[in-house]
Order: C-alpha cells, then structure tokens, then sequence
C-alpha cells in the first residue's frame, strides 16, 4: 500500500438549508484514502455518511446546499472546482455504485447503451462498435454470464444481483482510481450480498483501487474494509483499522453498533439488541455529545463537545470522540460478556 | 414485439364492437318512440317513416336490427333523409378539412407543449419558470369560442393578415391552405399547449428525482445530456398516452366548436348541423367514425408506448 493518500478530505461541512433552517448534514469530515485500500465509513440512516460521499463527486451541488472544507484528489480541489472539471472527473476518476440497483439504471435504455453513454460521455473518439466491445470486457471482467448477449438486455431483465454487477461495470468503465460504493450490497440479498463483496475486494486488489465503502451493516465491513469511519449526527465519532474497530471499539456509538450485530457462533438473543432511541435532529442537535440522549454511559463532562482525538498511547491513528478514559471505556462496554452498550435505565417506561 | 401489435389491434375491434352495440341500443332500442318516426327526421311524411321502418327492419329481432344497421353502415347506406344525402359522402367530405385542423393543432401544441414544459422544468422556480406557469394558466383558461372572435378580429378585420375562415384543399392550394389554418390551429392548441406544458414540467421535476438520473450525473454526462436523455425521455411516456386521449378526441368532436367558428366544412360542422337539425343518422355516423379514430389512435400510442418503455412490451418478446 503506498503511502501517498490519492483522496483527502479535510474538514467537510455540508449544510442545506431547510424551511426549519440550516441542516448541517456533514459537520467536519476527514479522512484519506490511498491505493488499494477500502475505506468503509458506518452509520445509521441520517448519519452523513451517503451526503459525504455525494459530496465528493459534486452531486450535492445546489442552490440550497453550503458546502466548505476540502476534497483533494491527487492534489486537485474539488469542492470549488467548476461544472466541467467535476464532469470529467466524475466516472472517470472516480466512479460510483449506488443502493439499488433497481432504479438506478434508466428502465428505458438497454444496459450496454447505458455504459457506452459513460464511455463516449468522456472519450468521444471512441466509437460505437469499440465501446460496446469494452462493454462486453467488462460485463466478463465482473462475472456476468453470455455478455456479448446480456449487454443487450434492458434492466428489468436482470436479477438484482447481476444488475449489481453491472452497476460495478459501469463504475469501472473508465478505469477510474477512486471507487464509491455507497450501500451496495443493502437491495440485495445475504447471498448475493457476499458474491458482490466479493468482487469489490477482487477489482480493489486487482486494479489498486482506493474504494470508499459507505454502509451501516458492520458485517459487511468486517468483510472487506481496511480502515473504518463511524459516522454519527454528520461527525466522525471514532475511526481506526478494522482490528481496532472490532477489537478495541472506544465511543460507545460503536459498541451499540457492534452489540446490534447478529451472530451465528452466539447463543441467539431473546431479542434483537438495539440502540435505544432514536438519532437526533440534525436541525436541533444536543449540546455537547450528540450521542449523549442515548448514551447509558452519559455523565457531567458530556455537555461539553469532545474533540475526535488519539486516546490510546498505543494506537495513535484510532481516534474516538468520547471523554471516558480508555480504562472506563474497557470496564463498560462489556455487555454479557461481549462488547455491546446496555440498556439506559429510562428506557424500561413504554 | 408483433405479437403486441397484433393483440392490441384485437383488443381495437372488441372495443370498436361494444361501441357499436351501445350505439345502437342508445340510437334505437332505449328511447322510448318509434324509432323510424326519430331517423326520419322533424318534418318527416307517414310514408317515408313507414319506409324507413321497413328498410331498418325495426318488427324483427333486436340482433336482426343491430346486423341490419351494421350494414348500412359498411355498404355507406346510412342515409340523412332530408335533404337525401349519404352519411358517409358528408363524413369523407368533411375528413380532409377536419384532419387538417387536429393534426395541424396536434403538431403545434405538442411542439410548444413540450418546448414550454421543458424550458420550465429545466428551470424550476426562476422567473421563466414563472412566467410559462403565467402563459399556460392563460392558455388553460381562455375559452375558445372566447379566442376565436378575438383572434379573427384583429388578425383577420383589423390588420388583415389572415383570410376569414373558410378551408381550401392542401392538395389544390397549399399556401392558401397553411393561411386558412394557422388561426384555427393555434385556437385550438391553446389549451393543450398550457395543459402539456404543465403536466410536462410536474413530469419532469418528479424523474429528476429517480435514482437513474442522479447515475447519469455520476457518470460525467452533460447536464443538457442528462435532461434530454433521461429525464425528457422518462418524462414523455406519461406525455405519448395522454396525447393519444386527447387527439383521438380532438378528430372525433373537440374540434367542432373551432370548425364552425372558422367556418372549416369538416365533419364537426356537420355534426354540428346535424345536430341543430336533430338527425339520427348522420349523428350516428359520426359518433361511429369518432370512436373509431379514438380508438384507432389509442392502439398506435400504445404501440408507440411500447416502444418507448420496453417494460410494457409483455410476452418476452423484447429482443
């Protein structure tokens, strides 16, 4: 893995304003990520984490969005950089695979047409027959049987996981350093889940690509990520290497993450654990620890903002935002003997 | 894809039978008097509605009435009775002037139609945005025995720049021809330009929220591209079913008020004279000849709809 970071953002602040004011969706993001590594950022619904990775590609640009800090892709600046250069850049720097693949191909196009619009959007040389037949290479390359045929089929002729497939295709067909994959494999079943897992790791590996994972499912993270963000009111709430995460998680964000896992190799639970309440308001977020409302672990110090700072001597890249000392931390997120956040008392009420 | 064609155009004559079945009980099975004494017409003699009883067959059985008028219809024995004209000598008369008119119209109001709709989506909430809502709210409302007198008014009496209605062959004269259209076409395009403009930009703003266009973006398309090819595209299919209502409609009878303000001898003047006149026949007729290019045009939208939106396109037949 080479050192240099390909893709760094610093300090990203979406904000879009709203009827009931400024929503700050993304509140100083940043991170880097370099060649061949998968990056996954982790989150609930609402965290950020799919506006920060719209964000990087230009796609949250509007007349109601605000967006500040910095994406530097090989040293270029994205986030003021005109109309045009975000065209260019996008697929064929950077490509992107979305949620479902149900709808995000047009219904009206043959798929095929679809990636060779890609192709010719950014390499108007290249022409129709030579296009198709790239296609055709990367309907293979991505493990979709008959391709000289099935890129002449029309989306809801494909199963969803095929269509999957073609999605990562289409993303690919520009060769781009820089892969996004935002909830890829959530439309899809477990199965298909791990096959198309499977395949990003593959192309990941293959062709060196710095791929962004976004998900909220931590077990398809323990599958591929190199690096994890945990992503929770827009902030980064802790971030480190995979091991660091899922072995020595410090804000109790991620324990409850990690308590709400399913496990074959466990004993199963009388019901499935949760994370009491509900995310706040983006527009009337808490003071201090955004997380405090649901933190069981909640004392005085928590109406203070912690800063995302190293707390371990040992670790000093797995940076958390959470004032209990590691020590505490170590004592408290032991839930029945695995890591997981207890209940709050309050919530016994309903 | 043919075997769509094929079922569709099977599904066009059910619908063209059950239309004349109903046809035939409204004109001669529900009202409750002779029905011969009503074909004949206001002034009619004993003896031309006993004839007309016989030649109807109206003592035999129902079916044998419907298959007895059917026929007539088929050999152009439909008759109006005074003065004795073949019904369907007027209607072919009359077609080339009123399709002259709806096609005409069809083509104005889909072009600006889909021009203003389009330039108001593209830019949702600006003043041009605006100003087209203005324009097509006036359309909507402006009635057309309203914008007619007005149009022929000034345009024709004031500054003379057009002819005073009336319809000349295309084939015979095609200048003078556009000239006598051009007014009846846009009085008739008004509405439909506002309605399409309006029900293509609430389209347009609902596909530009689909997943597939935020791909296409991702994709590094052009943002023109990104209109044209995906979100316009997407948009029309709604646009094509909704046109095919509303241009069958408009051959079949919308445009009778226009003809005869215009004073266009197509076959809304002679619905509507005969009507004024109160005879069956030719009424009869015409509602058949409507519902049959309604008809008739809905099968080619939805062939049309099948090409665009391969989903509809049932069967596995698509290839």
């Amino acid at each position: 893995m080479s050192a240099h970071p390909i893709l760094s953002v610093r300090d990203l602040r979406v904000g879009f304003a709203t009827e009931g004011g400024l929503l700050q969706a993304v509140d100083g993001v940043s991170f880097d990520v370099r060649p061949g590594e998968v990056v996954a950022i982790v989150g609930e619904s609402g965290s950020g984490k799919s506006v920060t990775a719209q964000t990087m590609i230009g796609l949250t640009r509007s007349k109601n969005s605000r967006i500040e800090g910095s994406v530097k892709l090989e040293g270029e600046e994205l986030v003021d950089a005109d109309d045009a250069t975000m065209r260019r850049l996008r697929g064929e720097k950077i490509g992107m695979v979305f949620q479902d693949p149900m709808t995000s191909f047009n219904p009206v196009y043959r798929l095929g047409a679809q990636i060779v619009e890609a192709i010719r959007a950014h390499q108007g040389d290249v022409g129709k027959g030579e296009a198709r037949q790239r296609v055709v290479e990367l309907f293979e390359s991505v493990g979709i049987p008959n391709a000289e045929r099935r890129i002449d089929s029309y989306p809801h002729e494909f199963s969803g996981g095929m269509r999957q497939r073609a999605m990562i295709a289409m993303a690919l067909a520009l060769e781009p350093e820089v892969l996004i994959a935002d909830e890829p494999t959530t439309a899809l079943d477990v199965t298909i889940q791990a096959q198309i897992l499977r395949l990003l790791e593959e192309l990941n590996r293959q062709r060196g690509l710095a791929t962004i994972l976004i998900t909220h499912d931590l077990g398809v993270v323990a599958e591929v990520a190199d690096r994890v963000l945990v992503m929770y009111a827009g902030r980064v709430v802790e971030e480190g290497t995979l091991d660091e995460i899922f072995y020595d998680p410090q804000h109790p964000y991620t324990w409850g993450l990690m308590g709400s896992l399913t496990r074959l190799d466990r004993p199963r639970p009388h019901r499935l654990p949760q994370i009491a309440g509900s995310p706040p308001s983006l527009l009337d977020l808490p003071r201090g620890c955004p997380f405090r409302p649901r933190c069981p672990h909640e004392f005085s110090k928590c109406s203070e903002h912690p800063p995302l700072e190293a707390r371990l001597a040992e670790a000093p890249g797995h940076r958390d935002r959470c004032w209990l000392t590691p020590e505490r931390k170590r004592e408290k997120r032991q839930v029945e003997g695995q890591i997981g956040l207890e209940a709050p008392p309050e919530v016994s009420r309903g | 894809m043919l075997r769509f064609i094929i079922r569709r155009l099977a599904g066009m004559v059910i619908v063209l039978f059950v239309v004349s079945v109903l046809v035939f009980l409204i004109f001669n099975v529900i009202p409750n008097s002779p029905p011969a004494q009503r074909l004949a017409g206001k002034n009619a003699t004993p003896t031309l509605v006993k004839s007309i009883e016989e030649e109807w067959g109206f003592d035999e059985s129902l079916p044998k009435q419907y298959v007895t008028m059917m026929k007539k219809v088929f050999n152009g024995d439909l008759i109006q009775y005074s003065p004795r004209v073949p019904v369907r000598e007027r209607i072919e008369e009359g077609i080339p002037a009123t399709l002259s008119l709806s096609i005409g119209a069809g083509i104005i109001w889909l072009f600006f139609g889909l021009l203003l709709g389009y330039m108001a989506a593209v830019r949702a909430g600006g003043w041009l945005d605006r100003a087209l809502t203005g324009v097509a709210v006036a359309g909507i409302s402006i009635p057309v025995f309203l914008l007619a007198p007005v149009l022929i008014y000034f345009l024709t009496y004031k500054l003379e720049i057009f002819p005073n209605g009336g319809y000349v062959g295309l084939t015979e004269e095609p200048w003078e021809w556009l000239q006598h259209m051009i007014l009846a076409w846009f009085t008739l395009a008004v509405l439909s330009i506002g309605f399409y403009s309006r029900v293509l930009r609430s389209n347009m703003l609902d596909v530009m929220n689909e997943d597939y266009v935020r791909t296409a973006r991702a994709k590094g398309l052009s943002e023109r591209k990104v209109m044209t090819r995906h979100v316009l595209r997407n948009s029309l299919i709604p646009i094509i079913t909704l046109f095919g209502l509303d241009f069958g409609a408009t051959i079949a009878g919308t445009a009778i008020i226009t003809e005869v303000l215009f004073n266009i001898e197509g076959v809304g003047s002679y619905a509507a004279e005969s009507i004024n006149k109160l005879e069956l026949p030719p009424i009869m007729g015409i509602t058949l000849y409507g519902a049959f290019f309604v008809v008739l045009i809905n099968a080619l939208v939805d062939i049309a709809y099948a090409y665009l939106d391969p989903r509809v396109r049932l069967g596995g037949t698509a290839r």
